[in-house]
């Protein structure tokens, strides 16, 4: 009988199974292996779309933390839930058989790209934007001044934001940028704490902001109302948020409203929101709300920041000097030219949100620092066989969920043409996860696997239960780990 | 034998009914032999039993029958809609839909490349199409939310709607909707998925 079983072993289904010293069927070593650098929405989508177009292709799915799916876990606001469903769509693809996701595994440190390339046909970077840019201005590092990025990952609770402790005691905050990420810190900040309460903030966040003194929000860029960032979704969001006022000046917005003709239907529609609440008289209802709100927004249009001011008596922010811009040239491609005007806003909080920066992970791959990507055509990568990005390592931190797909699906088709041309080799046999797994376990690198990832899910959601929030996050690595062994 | 193989089959069947088994025969993860869920694989199996151990269908934007969420099963022509999808190589792929039926949750249902990554919460644009000018104008205006997150979407052009929000009615018979060239996203070695 045990005969029979064997013997059912050995017809391999599809022609791809064999026989391995220890007698378990396991994937034949001629399959195409690819290994995918980050497990956000970039390694996610280009999994899927490598999976779905050759049946023969295996995927493995390396990420630094034991928790997967990056900015959406990370970078999606808290009360933006419905953006995160795409979570179940990545769900699904970890948990294809030729798809294995490893967590913990620090790709540069305990693994070199060189390596990768060893044990598979192809590598896919997709570790995306984890710096920021600077402002480049004095000042900035004074206490009370903190990028957008480590903001969001402090209330997001990303690990390595958890001890920012941003003082919420003053009235006044100033956003430098005017995109979505600047307008979800101004939500955030401003938001009634009971709509909070039952989403996925961070606890410690939630305690904070529930004692917070910050009364108003100004949101500045150094352009106009016309290249204004962010979208019309959280523009509406600021106007409807309960319990706040809008504060803007009339005289920014001159000559926008004819100027509007031409425009693209989505520029159009949000600006002429903006136009609306800035100059627009409220109706009776709307006007009454405003004289009830204790909480005001509000953008400031042409000014760029030149310096942070120091309180001399505390050692912390008193304000920030900002120059007066005035525009050469419209639409997109304005630019924005210093007046010699001055103007210093009295602030406590200052949140720097002009953009997240790729950084370079491994020596051996080719970075251009200037625009801080991955130099690729089509999301290959240049002077390097083998090697492919996508996502925002490919083109740059801009772009939302919708973008990021895209662009990954872009590279997964580069990747699948150059395995039907020949331009990849696939005809030697690569170790994959084999190498890897046996590497890493000499290194006391010990993966998570997509399994233990759902332990922890379980118990983030069963902790959140307790006080009504979708889930509660776990705040440090080590406490990742531990469930995720247990 | 045969009586009792009979009995097995009207029992999937009444099963199949009252939806208390999923058909995994329209499912492109069943098809592709890459579903996960353990009623798909006794059903391959072709297990007698498969109708004793009823595993909870999972919840995944591929396998979310709209056909589970109310419309009509029975096969009322005047429940028919017909509905071609223009796929991103130019494909033309023509499908029997019903009354009632999610265009969103339809292209899923036949392999089509439409991804619906909010499920249908109006918090993306990636089920974005566009709808042939014959059929536009009879589509009920779409809400602020929606022309909110067209907004975002790539290629936007007078004639586009999300899949999401685009429910199937009798006049809509005949719509054709093409998924926008945002990017190349087609099966490389020309495999189409054949539509039920």
């Amino acid at each position: 009988i045990l005969l029979i079983g064997c013997t059912s072993l050995l017809r391999p289904p599809s022609g791809s199974a064999g026989i391995t010293r220890c007698g378990k069927a396991c994937y034949s070593s001629c399959n195409p292996k690819v290994c995918i650098v980050g497990s956000g929405p970039a390694g996610f989508y280009t999994a899927q779309h490598i999976i779905k177009a050759r049946q023969d292709v295996e995927v493995d799915i390396y990420e630094r933390l034991p928790v997967p799916f990056g900015l959406v876990r990370f970078g999606v606001a808290p009360d933006h839930p419905e953006v995160k469903n795409v979570i179940n769509t990545f769900t699904q693809t970890a948990k294809h058989s030729r798809c294995s996701f490893y967590g913990n595994v620090n790709v540069g440190k305990d693994v070199s790209i060189d390596e990768l390339q060893q044990a598979y046909h192809a590598v896919v970077l997709s570790y995306g934007a984890e710096g920021n840019r600077s402002i480049g201005v004095p000042g900035e590092g004074l206490a009370g001044v903190y990028s957008a990025k480590d903001f969001v990952g402090w209330y997001n609770g990303l690990p390595n934001c958890r001890e920012l402790s941003p003082d919420l005691s003053c009235e006044t905050a100033v956003i430098l940028g005017q995109g979505n990420v600047a307008l979800d810190v101004a939500r955030i900040l401003l938001s009634p704490i009971d709509s909070l309460k039952k989403t996925d903030i961070t606890q410690p966040a939630l305690e904070a902001l529930a004692q917070s003194q910050v009364r108003r929000v100004l949101i500045v860029g150094r352009r106009g109302p016309m290249q204004i960032a962010c979208t019309i979704k959280e523009l509406r969001e600021m106007v409807n948020l309960p319990g706040t006022r809008p504060e803007m000046v009339a005289t920014d917005f001159e000559g926008v409203a004819e100027a509007l003709k031409d425009v693209p239907r989505p520029r159009k529609r949000l600006t002429e929101l903006m136009l609306k609440t800035a100059l627009e008289k409220p109706g009776e209802k709307e006007q009454e709300r405003r004289n009830k709100a204790s909480r005001i927004w509000g953008f400031r249009f042409f000014r760029s920041p030149i310096e942070v001011l120091a309180d001399p008596n505390h050692n912390k922010i008193a304000g920030i000097r900002l120059a007066v811009n005035k525009l050469e040239g419209s639409g997109e491609g304005a630019q924005a030219v210093l007046t010699g005007e001055e103007e210093d806003v009295p602030c406590g909080l200052v949140v720097s949100s002009i953009g997240y920066k790729s950084l370079s992970i491994d020596p051996s791959v080719p970075f251009d620092s200037r625009k801080a990507i991955v130099p690729n055509i089509m999301g290959r990568v240049q002077q390097a066989a083998g090697l492919y990005c996508s996502g925002w390592l490919k083109t740059g931190p801009t772009g939302v969920i919708a973008t990021t797909m895209n662009n990954s699906f872009d590279t997964a088709r580069s990747l699948m043409e150059d395995m039907d041309s020949g331009t990849l080799d696939l005809s030697a046999a690569k170790p994959g996860s084999q190498s890897i797994s046996a590497l890493l376990e000499k290194r006391g690198v010990k993966p998570v696997t997509f399994s233990d990832w759902e332990k922890i899910d379980n118990v983030e959601m069963m902790r959140g239960e307790a006080s009504g929030k979708p889930r509660e996050k776990l705040l440090k690595v080590e406490e990742m780990l531990q469930v995720a062994r247990t | 034998m045969a009586t009792s193989a009979a009995v097995r089959s009207s029992m999937g069947l009444t099963l199949r009914l009252s939806r208390v088994i999923p058909d995994c025969s329209t499912c492109s993860l069943y098809r592709l032999r890459s579903c996960v869920n353990s009623a798909a694989n006794l059903q391959r199996t072709g297990s007698a039993d498969s109708f004793r151990t009823i595993n909870r269908h999972l919840q995944t934007s591929i396998g979310l029958y709209h056909s589970e969420e109310g419309s009509s099963n029975a096969e009322d022509p005047e429940d028919v809609v017909n509905v071609v999808y223009i796929d991103r190589s130019g494909q033309r792929i023509p499908v029997k839909a019903k009354v009632g039926d999610n265009v969103l949750y339809l292209a899923h249902k036949h392999g089509i490349e439409l991804e619906g990554a909010c499920e249908a919460s109006l918090a993306c644009s990636t089920c974005h199409v566009y709808v042939n000018a014959a059929h536009f104008d009879k589509l009920p205006e779409p809400e602020e939310r929606e022309d909110d997150m067209l907004d975002m979407a790539a290629m936007l052009q007078e004639n586009s709607r999300l899949g999401c929000q685009i429910i199937l009615t009798p006049e809509l018979d005949g719509i054709e909707l093409t998924l926008p060239k945002v990017t190349r996203n087609f099966y490389v070695d020309g495999h189409v998925p054949k539509p039920h």
